[in-house]
């Protein structure tokens, strides 16, 4: 397997160059130049807020936590470490009071429902932050997140744009770890910490590591699955993530338009978001 | 001696804007001129940027005096020729990938880029035209070749240029950077970077590239201009992802020394290729 990590081993200099000329170039070209990224504690939005200070300067990042009241008093420090590193303007907004009398009218919602609902009053937040700050929302979904659909939809999956949505989480923890992330957040399980004692890996069942580099082989290497086998895979592993990667495609894409004219929004209305500009 | 000085821009443009675009090729112009340089090269779609989809009928042109872009473009060419890129509507109205040379106030040459990346994140055939033919041409510095991006990822294009008698390669890009890894530089720089100097050692000619900067939506354009000499050696380099205009001496006498050396295109065997691509192309 090492020649299959040694392939996920990215030259941090060059991701980092490209990385924050892109959140320069594309908040500034639609005349803004600030930014507003949600803080939760762990590594991706960390690095996505490193970034984007290092594109737009410290004074025009506008960091924001919001914790739920079940949330670890350890993510609420852990994001403090990058808000004082940078001296970063915040807000800290707790969510709890938004999202409970959601949950009062559902009081049978599972923890799925109400993680979902929790990532959603956070994205309301976080695009209320980005009209009063003037400065876009800035995503902290990682490729293998994407791929994977461990993300909720409208949710923590929406932002305008997303610097780190073509790094796998191994990938983003090499680039954290070059740009100045510190290190309790990179090294620390990671978590949606959504619920009391819950990571990533837990949940899902693998490492990042291992899977990171089925992905790379699947989606990157354009391996069928059974090449994917033949490289040293379980069958099963092999079988899930596929069809996990489909399943979620759903995420990945806008709502579908059932077409009626001749001319169709995302069908043959074809213009980049940079149109213009 | 005869030196050439050539400039390499690689600009970031507006999509869409030709008027902007227009307006920093002036300026690009203006700076050359100040440097000496007598031959100035813009990226492939300088007057209008890359991933033009539906925007590509809004913003074509035709390269000629009547046009009000091209006029104040032939206007400059008084001072230093010009390859610049843009989308050409031709009589019929179909649009091209154009790649346009422009000297002493006449358009020498119209390239049409024949190859179109349809293909992975490029979508070109699905909003241009083909182009259908590859042609050197002389200008005072020398006869010349003329290619946009594609066409020299194939091998026939810069072959048949050099047959053609192109002394001189003249390559623009907008070429989107992909394929970070640990090394250096992306992969596809490092591609492109290696099929011109090789273009420039199998040909013993010239080989400059510029290729754009800037993004459009997710997509980076990683600069990196460079000129190799019939050596196949590294002449100039511009920087990478930034704006820059790189300026080098070519010294067209070096065509002499190399060719002197190594006498490849005197022993090329044309006959014998073309023999050999009839028996293939008609075997089926």
């Amino acid at each position: 397997m090492n020649s299959i990590a040694d392939k996920l081993r990215i030259n941090t200099d060059l991701a980092r160059r490209i990385l924050v000329a892109f959140i320069r170039e594309e908040v500034t070209r639609t005349g803004l130049k600030r930014a507003v990224i949600g803080l939760s504690g762990g590594i991706d939005s960390a690095l996505s807020c490193v970034l984007a200070v290092e594109a737009l300067g410290a004074d025009n990042v506008l960091a924001v936590r919001m914790p739920y009241k079940t949330s670890s008093p350890d993510s609420l420090a852990d994001a403090g470490l990058v808000i004082e590193k940078f001296n970063l303007p915040d807000k800290t907004i707790e969510i709890t009071s938004i999202v409970e009398p959601l949950f009062a009218h559902v009081p049978e919602a599972d923890g799925k429902r109400r993680g979902n609902a929790m990532a959603r009053a956070r994205m309301i937040v976080l695009y209320d932050q980005s009209s009063a700050f003037n400065g876009l929302v800035i995503g902290t979904g990682n490729k293998t997140e994407i791929l994977l659909g461990y993300s909720t939809i409208f949710g923590d999956a929406a932002s305008a744009l997303n610097p780190l949505g073509d790094l796998y989480k191994t990938q983003v923890r090499q680039l954290s770890a070059a740009v100045g992330v510190p290190a309790p957040i990179i090294d620390k399980a990671p978590s949606a910490d959504l619920w009391v004692g819950q990571t990533d890996e837990g949940e899902l069942g693998f490492t990042y590591e291992r899977v990171d580099q089925l992905l790379y082989l699947l989606v990157d290497g354009r391996y069928n699955r059974d090449e994917a086998i033949a490289a040293g895979f379980e069958p099963a592993f092999v079988d899930r993530v596929i069809t996990t990667i489909r399943r979620n495609q759903f995420k990945r894409m806008p709502p579908l338009i059932a077409k009626l004219s001749n001319r169709t929004v995302g069908y043959d209305f074809l213009y980049l978001r940079d149109w213009g500009s | 001696m005869t030196t050439l000085t050539i400039g390499l821009a690689q600009i970031n443009t507006k999509l869409g804007d030709v008027q902007a675009n227009l307006d920093k090729h002036l300026a690009y112009i203006d700076r050359a001129a100040a440097q000496g340089v007598r031959v100035l090269c813009f990226p492939e779609l300088s007057l209008t940027g890359y991933v033009l989809q539906d925007l590509a009928p809004v913003v074509a042109h035709r390269p000629t005096a009547d046009d009000p872009v091209f006029a104040k473009l032939l206007e400059a060419s008084q001072r230093l020729d010009l390859m610049v890129g843009f989308v050409e509507e031709d009589k019929r109205h179909r649009f091209f990938i154009a790649a346009a040379y422009l000297s002493k106030g006449e358009v020498l040459h119209v390239h049409h880029k024949v190859y179109l990346p349809t293909y992975g994140l490029f979508d070109e055939g699905r909003f241009f035209a083909w182009g259908d033919s590859i042609r050197a041409f002389d200008t005072q510095w020398g006869r010349v070749g003329m290619l946009i991006c594609e066409d020299f990822w194939h091998a026939g294009p810069p072959y048949l240029l050099w047959l053609d008698g192109a002394d001189i390669l003249l390559m623009q890009s907008a070429s989107p950077g992909r394929g970070l890894d640990d090394g250096e530089h992306l992969g596809s720089s490092r591609w492109v970077e290696h099929v011109n100097q090789a273009y420039a050692s199998l040909f013993t000619n010239f080989v400059a590239h510029t290729n754009r900067v800037g993004f459009e939506d997710g997509l980076n354009f990683w600069g990196g201009a460079t000129v190799f000499d019939p050596d196949g050696e590294e002449v100039a380099h511009g920087p990478y992802f930034e704006e820059a205009l790189t300026v080098a001496m070519l010294d067209l006498n070096h065509l002499h020394r190399a060719r002197a050396r190594l006498p490849l295109l005197r022993d090329e065997r044309t006959a014998l290729v073309l023999r050999e691509l009839t028996r293939i192309v008609n075997k089926d």
